[in-house]
């Protein structure tokens, strides 16, 4: 039981990302839902790695006879993660610009303005 | 914005260079303990941040040119590309290890396992990354921090 | 001569890396030829498309002319290692990508030399250049790849670029705006897909496409990820019900980014296709129920299989999308959003086909190991594959047709528009052009390929054929409607000074409108040659497995 207890973590990250994106109006919280639901497929990924009684899977120095988790997760991992950094500044930076033109973060005031020009 | 007190300053002082060898040392050794290019350049990046914090954004920007800035971050993605491309002239595949087993450029350094030359191109490859992460991450806290000036130049 | 045709056969062995890699390197030079001259980068930019664009051909003319495929293993050595695992990254180009790789390039062609005059009197014209060859670098590499991971990875460089510049008029609120739903409706579906990568490596521990097809046995997890994946997929190319995102970015873009935006969500839509047909293709007619119930005295028997789900599912989304993208482009007023509303309808098309073909699987050929269509089946499959190519030539030029007019008079209502054939005459051809490709008038393109879908599916059912020639008419409509008020009609005065577009948007424009014409006087041609290898090689998923597996036996597929 206390191994699926990961596997529970992850549903529950995203389900309340995903709710943070649909019912919030605030546009930080948004970005907050999305960097949610990414953690929660990195715990995912990194999740699958995991095999019983292994260690860390560093060759150098380690001692024979131990099993090592799997490392290709570990890189999935660490490039989606990377991604994710870039989609934050780059949402975050378009909050920045939508602020100052707008006065508001509310989802449902912007981009409403001369929409039939 | 404006700096903070002369306590956090001075303490600023002490740590910074600490966490820059650490940095650098995460990327050197990417290659045999976890880390490499963008895990050492986060490091570096969130040590030029604890400056940015510690002495404000408008005493940080006098010092940073910002052309050389998009410089250093061209240099960086160049030399990994380029690292590639030489493994389509010298070793017949494009992103060959064309290193791996020659003594061209290391030699001897570091024993047993650690020498840098069992591992080829990556050591490289990791300065490259790293250099570009630093400077791409340092330019985006700037942005972030340029614009809280918006807020109190209103 | 030995030489020169060794240094042809090494360019070709190489042309798949140098696809993507020749972009990547553009891209980051960019900011530092910037600094020297701003024409030397802008010519820098177009010779870099240009020499992409040599290495497409190059290496589509060999695949299709010969039926084979290509595989770059990057870094050298065997695709697999001596225990059957493939660790190392490929790409693996056969005739879907090759056919794909064409039309990215034809459209990335169009988009930068548009781009040399449109945004002269932008700002911060190095970071636009940099942006548009890594969207282009990002678009070859989600269209050529052999990997799962790498597809996801190539996806998010297109997207994160393809934000960063439909928001680049950064002093317009909307542009922003539009930028800001685009990133967050992209960022859920790629890390939908990346979820069901997951799911797919855990249980076969393998990211390689090929490997994959071989493998996997549609147990339940197996069908969540298939979900996942068409769900992710669809929300990146504009299917109802996520296509909210469509009308926004397309309209507040440049219009010369708007052409790169269709290349890529195409590719979104490619990689759908490539999703189903090879990685699940052995699976395709597995029976998910067996249904057998008495009904008024007489036994109803039949079987649901995976063909007939996905094609039952794909053809209520593309009624759904054709209804709406035509209805909604009814009672529009902005010019770029009207045309956009006409794309989502224009994609529902495609997919229209592709659901007709996926209903017509019959079985599966154990010898040559490829899944066997009906004759209208077929006839829908390349029909839908034909439209790809023609419905990206059209909309482009329509999108850059309307990037002129704002260019010279700086409106986009159409209310406010008119009178402007008298000194756009160049521009009123084109206009004229891609009117009667969209609608499917002989003798444009746009005949060709529609008249396929509505042959086959009318087999299917006859109701989708008559809303499809309904709507299509429809289009027809509204596009007369804009071409009068915007082009015919008293001239205004504040007109007056309105001068021809600049010579390079025509050029650009040129391009395409002779690709149209030339695709609609031979037909034939182009569908025996370029169409019908990319719908046999989509349909023969044995000849990708076996490419990476020497050993590929199709008799494994025995029982589900």
């Amino acid at each position: 039981m206390i191994y699926q207890i990961p596997y529970i973590a992850v549903v529950a990250l995203i389900l309340i990302g995903l709710y943070a994106i649909i019912f919030r109006r605030n546009l930080i919280k948004m970005v907050i839902g999305i960097t949610l639901i990414e953690s929660g497929v990195n715990l995912f990924l990194i999740t699958l790695a995991f095999q019983k009684d292994s260690t860390a899977p560093i060759y150098h120095g380690s001692e024979t006879g131990l099993t090592m988790s799997l490392p290709v997760p570990h890189a999935l991992t660490l490039t989606s993660i990377v991604i994710g950094v870039a989609v934050t500044a780059l949402m975050l930076t378009l909050v920045i610009h939508i602020y100052k033109h707008y006065q508001t973060l509310d989802a449902r005031k912007i981009g409403m303005e001369g929409d039939e020009e | 914005m404006s700096g903070m007190s002369r306590i956090v300053k001075t303490v600023t002082n002490i740590t910074f260079p600490l966490v820059l060898i650490y940095g650098l040392y995460v990327i050197a050794h990417g290659h045999l303990t976890p880390g490499g290019g963008f895990q050492g350049g986060a490091v570096v990046a969130s040590g030029l941040a604890m400056i940015l914090v510690a002495y404000g954004s408008v005493w940080t920007m006098k010092k940073i040119n910002e052309k050389h800035l998009s410089a250093l971050e061209s240099l960086g993605a160049l030399g990994f590309i380029g690292l590639a491309f030489l493994g389509l002239i010298f070793g017949t595949w494009f992103f060959n290890n064309y290193l791996v087993g020659n003594e061209i450029l290391f030699g001897e350094i570091g024993r047993g396992a650690a020498n840098i030359y069992t591992a080829g191109v990556i050591p490289l490859m990791n300065f490259a990354v790293g250099l570009k992460v630093i400077a791409g991450l340092f330019a985006i806290v700037l942005v972030m921090a340029y614009a809280t000036r918006l807020k109190e130049g209103k | 001569m030995n030489g020169e045709l060794d240094l042809i056969a090494e360019m070709l062995k190489h042309s798949p890396a140098l696809i993507v890699a020749i972009p990547l390197l553009g891209a980051f030079l960019t900011p530092l030829i910037g600094k020297i001259n701003d024409k030397i980068r802008n010519a820098f930019a177009v010779f870099i498309v240009a020499l992409t664009s040599f290495f497409v051909f190059l290496l589509a003319n060999d695949i299709l002319s010969n039926g084979s495929i290509h595989t770059y293993v990057f870094g050298g050595g065997p695709a697999l290692t001596e225990g059957g695992f493939a660790v190392r990254i490929l790409f693996e180009v056969d005739g879907m990508n090759a056919f794909m790789a064409i039309i990215a390039s034809i459209l990335a062609l169009a988009g930068v030399i548009y781009s040399w005059a449109f945004m002269k009197e932008n700002t911060g014209l190095d970071k636009y250049y940099t942006l548009i060859l890594l969207m282009i670098a990002g678009m070859f590499g989600m269209i050529l790849t052999g990997d799962m991971f790498n597809f996801f990875v190539f996806l998010e460089i297109a997207s994160i670029s393809a934000c960063a510049l439909i928001a680049f008029r950064t002093n317009q609120g909307k542009a922003v705006d539009a930028g800001f739903k685009y990133i967050v409706i992209s960022a859920i579906g790629a890390l939908l897909i990346l979820f069901a990568i997951a799911l797919l490596y855990s249980q076969y521990n393998a990211l390689n496409m090929a490997v994959l097809a071989r493998e996997i046995q549609l147990t339940f997890l197996d069908k969540i990820a298939l979900a996942l994946l068409i769900a992710g997929l669809a929300m990146k190319a504009g299917i109802v019900p996520m296509h909210m995102w469509l009308p926004d970015a397309y309209g507040r873009a440049p219009a010369s980014v708007t052409i790169l935006l269709v290349g890529a969500t195409q590719a979104s839509l490619y990689g759908a296709l490539r999703m189903t047909s090879t990685l699940y293709g052995k699976n395709i007619i597995a029976v998910l129920k067996h249904v057998d119930f008495d009904l008024f005295g007489q036994s109803v028997v039949f079987d649901i299989t995976l063909n007939g789900v996905l094609g039952f599912i794909i053809l209520l989304l593309a009624i759904l999308t054709i209804f709406i993208g035509v209805l909604m482009a009814l009672k529009e007023t902005n010019f770029k959003r009207m045309i956009a509303f006409a794309a989502i309808a224009e994609i529902g098309y495609m997919i229209l086909a592709i659901g007709s073909a996926f209903l017509a699987v019959a079985s599966i050929d154990t010898v040559t190991s490829s899944a066997i269509l009906s004759q209208p089946g077929y006839m829908a499959l390349k029909g839908g594959i034909f439209h790809i190519l023609n419905d990206a030539l059209d909309i482009g030029l329509l999108f850059l047709v309307a990037g002129a007019i704002y260019y010279a008079t700086k409106e986009t209502s159409l209310n406010k528009l008119g009178g402007l054939a008298r000194n756009m005459k160049y521009t009123t051809i084109f206009f004229l052009i891609g009117l009667f490709a969209v609608a499917g008038m002989p003798p444009l393109n746009g005949f060709a390929s529609k008249i396929l879908i509505y042959e086959s599916t009318y087999q299917v059912n006859p109701i989708l054929s008559i809303i499809a020639i309904l709507c299509s008419i429809l289009l027809l409509a509204v596009f007369v409607k804009v071409f009068h008020s915007a082009f015919l009609g008293p001239k205004q005065e504040k007109f007056d000074n309105v001068k021809e577009a600049p010579k390079s948007m025509l050029i650009a424009m040129g391009i395409i409108a002779c690709l149209i014409i030339f695709i609609g006087l031979f037909p034939e041609y182009v569908l025996n040659n370029i169409v019908t290898p990319a719908a046999d090689a989509l349909v023969n998923f044995g000849n990708y497995i076996h490419e990476v597996d020497s050993n590929y036996v199709i008799s494994l597929i025995g029982g589900f």
